[in-house]
């Protein structure tokens, strides 16, 4: 009896698959549609009955202020005083404090918002105060960043500051310290590197964070400064880089754009600490000859550790530190009996944060920058050995407000050492931006 | 019998390739923002989802560091599950950029809003910011309330049934499971919490209106002047003075809030510290989810209450 009933049982399971092999394929395959057909009405019904019996709220959700975009404006006011008449000498930074006295080097207006389901527009339009104290305008950065592209990617076009190491691209009120790394104005000039270009993101599927990016610029200009960037007129009104003539070179090719390749991965030592590590390049021409070029190249480190009871982000110790190094193609100059030549630079900076109590910070920066000797004096001169050290203390009455105090002491090559101490208040009004890692 | 044999392993053949066929696709990958959004989650998916949540339970919710790994994780999720209140605003927003994911983008049916469809408390009528930290859409803790927490898991169910048509059934039962068993409790809860209607309670931030509206009591009285605004010895003092006026008993303190204050507080209040969380894991021997977090809470806060209550007769 028993044996009869797993025989009748087997033979149903086994007639399931059988009979769909039987049916002849056409059937079958009218069969599969219709099914496919019934089951994608029933997840849009299922969706719609869902949606009618939830969107029946007593309050509906927008997103950060309710609004189409997000605005801002952040103002770092900057008092202090230099050894150096000449404030510039030793905070050669576009958003550095600029002069004994007062300054405002930055006075940023963000805007940020989706602009339709695919892109997120971005805009900063910053403020400055110069010598005279006349207000300077800089469109610092607008762009797209794509919402929509599959696969983990992402595309940003338009003006904005190019992803190579970590300070590059971060605007001057999150940086930790009034002014800009020394190492990075030896390189990018003194508003780093940022250029119209556009640039491809590659998220890459690993258990931890990886990506990938490539950016591709225009590579001119000032805020291109080791590429194509005519430098300044000498007495003689003759343009120059480093000593080298130069002439603007146009684009003649893809090889003609300047490249910037960079990739970054993050680790969770533990649950309270976390180590992301980044390696970058930039790549294209300069135009001290017909084909030079320049390659600057880094490598970015950033540590945190905060504890899990840590009350409004307190306490934490932070580490950054970034090595830049630069090959810089000079072309011949006979005219002012030049040869062709490679300029090496290279530099570092490493900087402590430690948030030892609730709204108060610590800082600690130590810098090193050098150019090796150069057939041309100018060249020389101007890529000097330089050293500087910097501790400050900042305190944060809430995120939408600072006061920081910082003191800097300046070792340069055949120049005096110079001394500085800066007061900077930083108050924002309308919506913060999130903090990014 | 040698046929019947054959026949036998035909069928465990079968029977396994059916298993397989059946639990064919992996686990739903679902993120949380938080501990309580995420235990729900488990609740409600079992055994057919893998929760992550991020912000650990003991973590300020206000200040997330949005670590890298996070991005990765979001990438990943096939649901993404958050308050919706602005409450994960400093910390979200960068992550789901980086994350690139469109199973999660708003509108989807893999992107939860858990106060989507709730009134919301404390919506102030003027955003102005020297009123402290004050949220545009409201006081965002409002899964203190048992009741919210209900509404949050019907919005978390909805959106794995959509996401995983297959398994909607499952989902719908652990729902009603859940929702069943926080019913039960719920009465209990209330029951336990009767004897203390109307009376006042200290806390460290405004995290608790939810909480008390449900059971009766008044938790209106703050360490901090402002929200987000740390103790200052002028307000700690017109604390005192209140919690010496009314009697009050009883200070709240999260994890990450500074118990040293409280203490001070306490010593010269005779007034008695509880260690209140909203997450579960936010404190010790409320790990096990969320209907065992509100049921540490009301019994160690009817404790509290009973003892400040005794002393001062």
């Amino acid at each position: 009896m028993k044996t009869a009933l797993y025989r009748l049982l087997a033979a149903i399971v086994l007639m399931v698959p059988l009979i769909s092999f039987a049916a002849d394929e056409g059937t079958s395959t009218n069969m599969i549609d219709e099914l496919r057909q019934l089951r994608l009405r029933t997840e849009a019904l299922e969706q719609k009955v869902s949606e009618t019996k939830l969107t029946a709220p007593a309050m509906t959700l927008g997103r950060a202020g309710s609004a189409y975009m997000n605005a801002s404006f952040d103002v770092l006011f900057n008092a202090g005083w230099s050894s150096p008449a000449d404030t510039k000498e030793i905070q050669p930074g576009c958003h550095d404090p600029s002069q004994r006295g007062f300054s405002i080097r930055n006075a940023e207006l963000a805007l940020d918002g989706a602009v339709d389901p695919y892109l997120k527009g971005f805009a900063n339009i910053v403020f400055m105060t110069d010598f005279e104290e006349e207000t300077q305008l800089e469109l610092e950065e607008a762009y797209a960043l794509s919402s929509c592209l599959p696969y983990g990617l992402q595309a940003k076009a338009g003006r904005f500051y190019a992803e190579f190491g970590r300070q590059n691209n971060q605007h001057p009120h999150t940086w930790a310290f009034v002014d800009q790394p020394l190492i990075l104005n030896r390189m990018f000039g003194e508003d780093g590197l940022r250029q119209n270009g556009a640039r491809l993101s590659w998220l890459v599927p690993t258990p931890n964070y990886t990506e990938l990016t490539l950016g591709m610029f225009n590579g001119q200009g000032g805020d291109a400064f080791s590429f194509r960037y005519t430098g300044e007129a000498d007495t003689n009104g003759i343009d120059r880089v480093y000593g080298h003539a130069t002439t603007a070179r146009n684009l003649d090719g893809l090889g003609d754009f300047l490249f910037v390749p960079r990739l970054a991965s993050s680790f969770d030592l533990t649950d309270s600490q976390t180590l992301v590590l980044g390696a970058s390049a930039a790549l294209g021409p300069n135009d001290t000859g017909a084909d030079t070029r320049s390659l600057i190249y880094g490598l970015d480190a950033f540590w945190k550790w905060k504890p899990l009871n840590a009350e409004a982000g307190w306490p934490f110790v932070t580490w950054q530190t970034e090595v830049l190094g630069r090959n810089f193609e000079a072309g011949e100059d006979s005219a002012a009996g030049l040869p062709a030549e490679t300029l090496h630079d290279w530099g570092f900076y490493s900087q402590v944060q430690w948030g030892f109590i609730r709204r108060w910070v610590l800082g600690l920066r130590g810098e090193y920058v050098t150019g090796d000797k150069s057939a041309s004096e100018d060249a020389t001169a101007e890529r000097p050995t330089e050293e500087r050290i910097s501790p400050n203390i900042t305190w944060y009455p809430t995120e939408f407000s600072k006061l920081r105090f910082q003191y800097n002491h300046t070792w340069q090559e055949n120049a005096q050492d110079g001394d500085a101490v800066w007061l900077q208040l930083e108050f924002m009004l309308g919506a913060h931006a999130a903090h990014k890692f | 019998m040698n046929t019947n044999t054959n026949m036998s392993k035909t069928i465990v053949v079968l029977t396994v390739l059916l298993a397989l066929a059946a639990s064919g696709h992996a686990k739903l990958n679902v993120v949380s923002t938080t501990a309580d959004f995420g235990s729900i989650a488990q609740e409600i998916g079992g055994d057919l989802v893998h929760v992550i949540v991020l912000a650990k339970p003991t973590e300020d919710p206000h200040f997330v560091d949005a670590k890298p790994s996070y991005i990765a994780k979001i990438a990943r999720a096939d649901v993404l599950i958050e308050g919706g209140a602005e409450l994960e605003m400093g910390w979200l927003p960068p992550l789901i950029d980086g994350a690139r994911n469109s199973k999660i983008e708003l509108g989807r049916p893999g992107r939860v809003l858990c106060a989507e469809g709730l009134a919301l408390l404390e919506v102030p009528t003027t955003l102005d910011r020297s009123e402290g930290d004050i949220h545009a859409m409201g006081n965002p803790h409002f899964m203190t309330d048992p009741m919210n927490a209900r509404h949050a898991a019907e919005r978390i169910c909805a959106a794995l049934s959509i996401v995983d048509l297959d398994h909607s059934a499952a989902y719908r039962q652990n729902l009603d499971a859940f929702v069943k068993r926080l019913d039960g409790r719920l009465a209990s809860w209330q029951k336990q919490m009767a004897p203390f209607q109307g009376k006042s309670v200290v806390a460290y931030h405004n995290s608790w209106p939810y909480f008390a509206n449900r059971f009766g009591v008044k938790i209106d009285i703050f360490l901090e002047p402002k929200p987000g605004i740390p103790p200052t010895p002028a307000h700690l003092a017109d604390v005192i003075t209140h919690m010496k006026a009314e009697q009050i008993g009883v200070i709240l303190v999260e994890p990450y809030q500074n118990r040293k204050t409280a203490d001070k507080v306490s010593a010269q209040t005779d007034a008695v510290i509880v260690d209140f969380a909203q997450y579960p894991g936010g404190v010790k021997g409320s790990e096990a989810g969320y209907v065992e977090l509100i049921d540490y809470l009301v019994n160690t806060l009817a404790t509290a209450l009973n003892r400040a209550q005794t002393s001062k007769e």
